[in-house]
């Protein structure tokens, strides 16, 4: 998996390339925590993302967590295979999807 | 049998080992033509059975797993079967997680089998002979 980060001001943009799995996931951990800091606009870009599983979704969870508390997050470029995985884990009501 | 294959793989259960048993997996689902969205679900459902066996059968320790892909295909339907010597464990008992809750409220954890058990046809587990032995079913 390739992770594209852009920030602009406060405003960063992870772009994510590949498989978001158990093996990947806590490469993404560790970016996300890393440089949210002073951000208050997250924007997910997901529209080279593959393949995401549960472990996936528990680092997006946990960022939804962060950003809940420092402003705002959004998964932007979802196809429809992750839509679905997103709808019956009930993640599209706790993440806005774009 | 006409119409009907099976493949085994046997492989020390490591995450690390995820991908060599994806790799397996989807060469066969390859072979049959498997719409792009069911690879996706069986290889979501394979990553977290797997990723379960390794965690928790052999904890500490480290031990196989078996991974079985048959294919019938009149009707088109892949069955994959994993069987571990660890401990005993039926995740179908395992309680779905509340999908309704917000993010604050939500726990970590238990999705992955909730994930399985939504995208496969049927799930039947069974322990015998000290093993556990689980297996998926999806209809293509």
């Amino acid at each position: 998996m390739n992770i594209v980060k852009n920030l602009e001001g406060t405003k960063l943009v992870i772009a994510l390339e590949g498989r978001l799995d158990t093996t990947t996931a806590p490469e993404l951990e560790n970016e996300v925590k890393q440089s949210v800091e002073n951000v208050t606009e997250l924007i997910f870009d997901f529209e080279k993302l593959e393949y995401i599983s549960s472990a996936g979704l528990r680092v997006l969870l946990a960022a939804q967590k962060i950003m809940n508390k420092q402003g705002t997050m959004v998964v932007k470029n979802v196809d429809a295979t992750i839509m679905e995985i997103f709808e019956v884990t009930g993640f599209s009501d706790i993440l806005k999807i774009e | 049998m006409d119409g009907y294959n099976s493949h085994e793989m046997v492989i020390v259960a490591e995450k690390d080992n995820l991908h060599k048993v994806l790799k397996f997996v989807d060469e066969h689902l390859e072979k049959i033509d498997c719409p792009m969205k069911a690879q996706m679900q069986i290889d979501v459902a394979v990553e977290e059975i797997f990723v379960n066996i390794a965690s928790y059968a052999y904890n500490p320790e480290v031990g196989k797993a078996t991974i079985r892909v048959e294919v019938n295909e009149d009707p088109l339907t892949v069955y994959l079967t994993f069987i571990d010597d660890g401990v005993a464990y039926d995740p179908l008992k395992k309680a779905d997680p509340d999908v309704t809750l917000s993010a604050e409220e939500r726990e970590i954890g238990g999705l992955g089998i909730f994930m399985v058990k939504k995208s496969m046809d049927d799930i039947q587990y069974e322990y015998r002979d000290g093993q556990n032995i689980l297996t998926l079913k999806k209809k293509l």
